[in-house]
């Protein structure tokens, strides 16, 4: 369960560029639920996302992963309830290291790391199992370098990553966004499949509405640091991305520049 | 070249093979350009001749001179970690106070070893003899710490420290405290570089405030010397590269001051020194514009 209550993040606090990036959100994501968040650039759906992981601490408000308040926690410090897949696929994994090495660095998130082997002969064949299932050949190429690999075979590989350790929450930063069409189907589809046979809470941010109506449970929209919108259930159901649009221009008062691009 | 010149010469690539790996811990393990060594390596050899002379057992004065050494270290991890200066200029403020620090510990700038025992001693006078006895005793040593190193750095703890320096973002996400592991990472260089100076000082039979000038110039010339060598292909030989590119140097460097036809003295070492790294930046450089 993710909970978020009242938080404030307000970035150069005092100086002329001054933004309050996150007004007053509360959200509460139950066990086992899959949330998408959208918003136009600057709503904050980024820095909602810091605020679970660790990386932007908030001046007001409570943060809770599970049972633990991680409000003052660092991002290495909450890492064991908080699994994640960046968007650009070279932040999220270690070029400089094999596919392997980086499984077993993952296998080992927010746990205490000894002296052992990082790779014995159980732990390899448990990493080619997990990596075989995506079907891309990769089992073959457990000791490649990371960055042999396209972005799409990264992002695969870390949503493995994500799934080695166990923990409280999935958090999925527009992790298809740098992705080309059919590499971001694929790496949904695996997504989909990972979330629902594990049964994760997860929250999924994305710049396509398409995506943030046809996965998860529920739909959240951000829109200047504030939550404007948060369907589920029925009324989900019925929602079409042309709705989303002409809410999304109503909240904006203006019309919007380039549908194509948010209906991506 | 004599015999005796092109042992010596491994012997010294030896004895800097410990300079080598420390140098690529920090500069290619944890991406810190650290310049600490210049200071950490007299450091060590002060530490140990101060001991030694004292009466210390030459095993335990090389064991403080590695405390010593990783004390430094964690100095410049400090200023870097906690205080927000940038590393290379906090690795120079710790290099400059060192040269104090070396000068405090010895009391003078230069002490001598002579007759003293050291941890070659018991080994002299078994019937070998004494030109091959050092580099056979620090190959020893070199290939322990080898093992030792690439052991470390393929456990989960050295995962750890190698995500910190390839992808910090990255290594914070899956736990890594990376604050932590520069500490550790910066401890465990100078530590290693500080046992260099240990033996460099029961080698040569003294200890001198200068011996660091240009260490870490060496170390990584051996760094970069093996990588053009033997390619990237892993920690183990990466480390192999580290010590074969120490021997390869002292030797090329030999081998230059000790060809007449050059007309070369000891005093160009420094500019052979700069041109064997030229040289070895540049090999691979020519390779892959002679395939393609």
């Amino acid at each position: 369960m993710i909970s978020v209550k009242n938080i404030q993040v307000v970035f150069g606090k005092g100086t002329p560029l001054q933004k309050q990036a996150l007004n007053g959100v509360d959200l509460t994501i139950e066990q086992g639920s899959f949330v998408t968040v959208i918003g136009s650039n600057g709503a904050g759906k980024s820095t909602l996302l810091g605020v679970l992981a660790g990386d932007v601490l908030p001046s007001a408000g409570q943060v809770t992963i599970g049972k633990t308040d991680v409000t003052r926690k660092g991002t290495a410090a909450r890492a064991g309830l908080v699994a994640r897949v960046f968007q650009d696929p070279l932040t999220g994994s270690c070029g400089a290291l094999s596919i392997e090495e980086n499984l077993a660095l993952a296998a080992k998130r927010g746990e205490k790391r000894g002296l052992m082997a990082a790779l014995g002969p159980k732990r390899r064949e448990h990493f080619r199992e997990r990596i075989a299932e995506l079907n891309l050949g990769l089992e073959n190429r457990m000791g490649d370098r990371m960055d042999l690999l396209s972005g799409g075979q990264r992002q695969a590989v870390s949503l493995v990553m994500a799934t080695l350790a166990g923990s409280e929450v999935l958090l999925l930063d527009e992790h298809t966004a740098a992705l080309d069409p059919g590499m971001a189907e694929f790496v949904m589809n695996l997504t989909q499949k990972i979330v629902s046979e594990r049964k994760l809470t997860t929250m999924m941010v994305t710049h396509s509405m398409r995506q943030a109506l046809d996965y998860g449970h529920r739909t959240v929209m951000l829109h200047g640091g504030e939550i404007v919108l948060d369907v589920a259930g029925d009324s989900r159901k019925e929602l079409q991305v042309e709705d989303l649009i002409a809410m999304f221009r109503r909240i904006r008062g203006q019309t919007l520049d380039d549908d194509a691009l948010l209906i991506g | 070249m004599s015999q005796i010149a092109l042992w010596g010469a491994v012997e010294l690539g030896l004895v800097y093979a410990f300079v080598a790996i420390g140098v690529f811990l920090a500069f290619r393990v944890l991406d810190f350009p650290d310049l600490t060594v210049d200071g950490s390596f007299p450091l060590g050899a002060a530490v140990t001749a101060v001991l030694i002379i004292a009466g210390v057992n030459p095993w335990i004065a090389a064991g403080v001179a590695m405390v010593a050494g990783a004390a430094a270290g964690i100095v410049t991890a400090m200023l870097n970690v906690r205080f927000k200066i940038l590393n290379l200029l906090a690795s120079i403020l710790t290099m400059i106070a060192l040269f104090s620090v070396n000068l405090r510990v010895m009391g003078k700038p230069n002490v001598a070893l002579i007759n003293a025992d050291t941890m070659l001693s018991p080994f002299f006078g078994l019937g070998l003899r004494e030109f091959y006895v050092r580099p056979l005793f620090i190959g020893v040593l070199v290939l322990v710490a080898v093992i030792v190193v690439w052991r470390f750095l393929e456990s989960d703890a050295g995962l750890a420290m190698r995500a910190t320096g390839a992808n910090a973002r990255m290594a914070r996400a899956q736990g890594v405290d990376t604050n932590k592991q520069i500490y550790l990472g910066m401890a465990i260089s100078n530590a290693l570089v500080a046992f260099g100076g240990a033996l460099f000082a029961q080698t040569n039979g003294f200890a001198d405030v200068t011996s660091g000038v240009g260490t870490i110039v060496v170390g990584l010339a051996a760094v970069i010397i093996g990588e053009t060598l033997l390619g990237a292909r892993g920690i183990l030989i990466a480390l192999i590269g580290c010590v074969l590119g120490s021997i390869l140097y002292r030797i090329a460097i030999q081998l230059a001051l000790s060809t007449d036809m050059l007309g070369l003295q000891a005093s160009d070492l420094n500019f052979v020194t700069a041109v064997l790294v030229t040289f070895a930046l540049i090999l691979p450089r020519l390779r892959r514009g002679g395939a393609a």
